[in-house]
């Protein structure tokens, strides 16, 4: 809605438009710089850190602490790095996100385009379940994973993460396939078409862009998740924020501030690389999971 | 509304034609379960431990308000309750006075807007344990911020918040407003956007600065959103837990605990799994007192718009 006068630039209005470019700038910078120090940190070696300043670059910058966090930081017990609780969080991630937003997509559509008597009602008890505080479900969740033998598990967190996740994934195809026109779904069933033939020709190739913000969303919110993961798998199993917080607590006698830097650029890398590439879709997820439109 | 009323399938005879007509109600069926397990049932579940004598492992022997009372018995619950409100209070304040801050700068025709946008808002893609994690070695005060100053010139510069209990709790603020502030910018930009341009050709007309126009009448209409940041970041307040995890632990001492720090101690650290689960009732209860409204009010402000 941006105002604008046209008349020639006036010496206060040159003012005003640096004075509005710096207040940007600044704030630029210091959004920038916690992602910066972590970046130069972990190019440092620790005598340098010791030694050195927060803020200046590295003087001799290499990836050795990349190195030893990746293959050999110690993660509690074991030094063996983090590489294999970063594929836990893909493998976890992965299926989770495809499973909940399957469904999601499913439930979206039933619920505008095959509503029946209570849907608003059964709606909105799914809607709640995206708000709790999961305080609430985390000791029952630990004794049905343990029943089903799923504790401890990349299995059980899917579950989990399945489970609460699918309020939003239906939140999210709802709100788009309400949008959606009847008229064409009704063409298509005078043509024939059933229940899913349906989702399949009509509804799920227009359904390109939800479908990107819904696994970004998800996505994002799995891979971040740190609750979940240190309630219910915190051994071999354990997820990256999970792994990055136990190499960061693990008391050795050096602590070792380039490796936990470098740790927590991978556990942040696949997050943000995610955001550099589809940050649009990233923020309308952001706006739909605020705004229930 | 959107309701299909000619079914072909109803007409055919059967078991099969059954299973066409309640086709739709199948496949949501496994979802209605899930959410009446595991949220509804477990809510339930967890509100029942909250009255059980569990300690280390959930049992079902009745307790009566024992919990509760020693829940309410406990200065550490008091303290994460006062951490709380102080949180809450400066968090949601200070994001939402920046962010409604920033996106009034950037909507005035900026060069480079995107890029702008997207530094200020990348912390939203980022854990709170990855967020936690730098800013502990940023705020720690032999080699962070306070030896930076020093080697500056500065050398009377004290900045040990992170380890002063008295100060500890704004650390854990100023971490989480670097992260959600960007995205309530996003949410303010978004409705700036939306305010009609002749709304403010009208009143720079009538010879009303830019700075009265913001105040007096488009600030006045962001109140929606003001009421969509609050409870977001309200909601995401009260749930806060990695964050605090990540940057002090709840400490020093229990300078930061908040009550998902509480609990999560008294259930899995302390084996007190009632107590435990008598203080995560009582967040349930408080981020319900705040969305139930909000989502009843949502759901049927779209209704009006529908029908």
């Amino acid at each position: 809605m941006s105002f604008h006068v046209s008349r020639p630039a006036s010496g206060t209005q040159t003012f005003w438009r640096a004075l509005l470019y710096t207040i940007l700038i600044f704030f630029a910078l210091i959004y920038l710089a916690p992602l910066y120090v972590m970046v130069i940190t972990s190019l440092k070696s620790l005598d340098e850190i010791r030694a050195g300043n927060l803020m200046l670059p590295p003087l001799d910058p290499n990836f050795d602490a990349w190195a030893k966090s990746w293959s050999a930081a110690c993660v509690g017990v074991e030094c063996s790095g983090i590489s294999r609780y970063f594929f836990n969080s893909f493998k976890m991630a992965i299926p989770a996100v495809a499973i909940s937003t399957f469904m999601g997509a499913f439930n979206g559509y039933v619920l505008t385009k095959w509503r029946f008597r209570g849907a608003d009602i059964v709606f909105a008890l799914i809607l709640f379940g995206c708000f709790i505080p999961f305080q609430i479900v985390l000791v029952p969740m630990a004794t049905i994973l343990g029943w089903l033998g799923l504790a401890q598990t990349t299995p059980g967190l899917i579950l989990v993460h399945v489970t609460y996740g699918l309020c939003f994934t239906t939140l999210f195809f709802r709100n788009y396939y309400q949008a959606f026109p009847d008229e064409l779904i009704r063409a298509a069933k005078l043509d024939g078409a059933g229940f899913f033939q349906t989702f399949w020709r009509v509804l799920l190739p227009n359904s390109l862009p939800i479908v990107v913000v819904t696994v970004i969303w998800q996505f994002t919110n799995i891979w971040n998740d740190f609750l979940f993961g240190a309630s219910f798998a915190s051994g071999n199993a354990a997820p990256m924020t999970v792994a990055l917080n136990n190499v960061v607590n693990t008391s050795t006698s050096v602590k070792e501030y380039n490796v936990d830097m470098a740790s927590a650029i991978y556990a942040a890398l696949p997050t943000l690389i995610v955001y550099v590439l589809a940050g649009r879709y990233f923020v309308r997820g952001l706006m739909a999971g605020a705004v229930k439109g | 509304m959107s309701r299909i009323i000619d079914r072909p399938a109803a007409t055919r005879g059967g078991v099969l034609g059954w299973l066409q007509v309640q086709l739709p109600k199948i496949v949501l069926a496994p979802t209605c379960v899930i959410t009446l397990i595991f949220v509804y049932g477990f809510i339930l579940w967890t509100t029942y431990l909250s009255f059980s004598r569990s300690r280390m492992f959930p049992n079902l022997n009745w307790a009566g308000t024992k919990p509760h009372e020693n829940l309410w018995a406990n200065p550490v619950w008091y303290k994460a309750l006062e951490n709380l409100a102080i949180f809450g209070t400066l968090y949601i304040g200070i994001a939402s006075v920046l962010g409604l801050f920033l996106a009034t700068l950037l909507d005035q025709r900026i060069r480079q807007e995107g890029f702008i946008r997207t530094i200020y808002l990348y912390p939203m893609a980022l854990s709170f344990i990855v967020t936690g994690t730098v800013w502990k070695w940023m705020l720690n005060p032999g080699l962070g911020i306070e030896k930076l100053m020093h080697d500056f010139g500065w050398t009377s510069f004290q900045f040990d918040w992170i380890v002063n209990s008295d100060m500890a709790i704004y650390t854990v603020v100023m971490a989480g407003v670097w992260q959600s502030s960007g995205f309530v910018m996003a949410m303010f930009l978004a409705g700036l956007r939306a305010v009609d341009d002749e709304i403010i050709k009208a009143a720079s007309i009538d010879g009303a600065s830019l700075p009265r126009i913001y105040v007096r009448i488009i600030f006045p209409m962001m109140r929606p959103i003001f009421l969509s940041s609050f409870v977001v970041l309200g909601h995401l307040a009260i749930k806060s837990f990695d964050l605090v995890i990540a940057l002090t632990g709840g400490g020093p001492g229990f300078a930061t605990e908040l009550p998902a720090t509480f609990m999560y101690k008294q259930t899995f650290t302390r084996n007190n799994i009632a107590v435990g689960s008598a203080s995560a009732v009582m967040m349930l209860v408080t981020v319900a007192a705040i969305m139930v409204p909000y989502l009843y009010s949502e759901l049927r402000a779209q209704k009006g718009v529908q029908r």
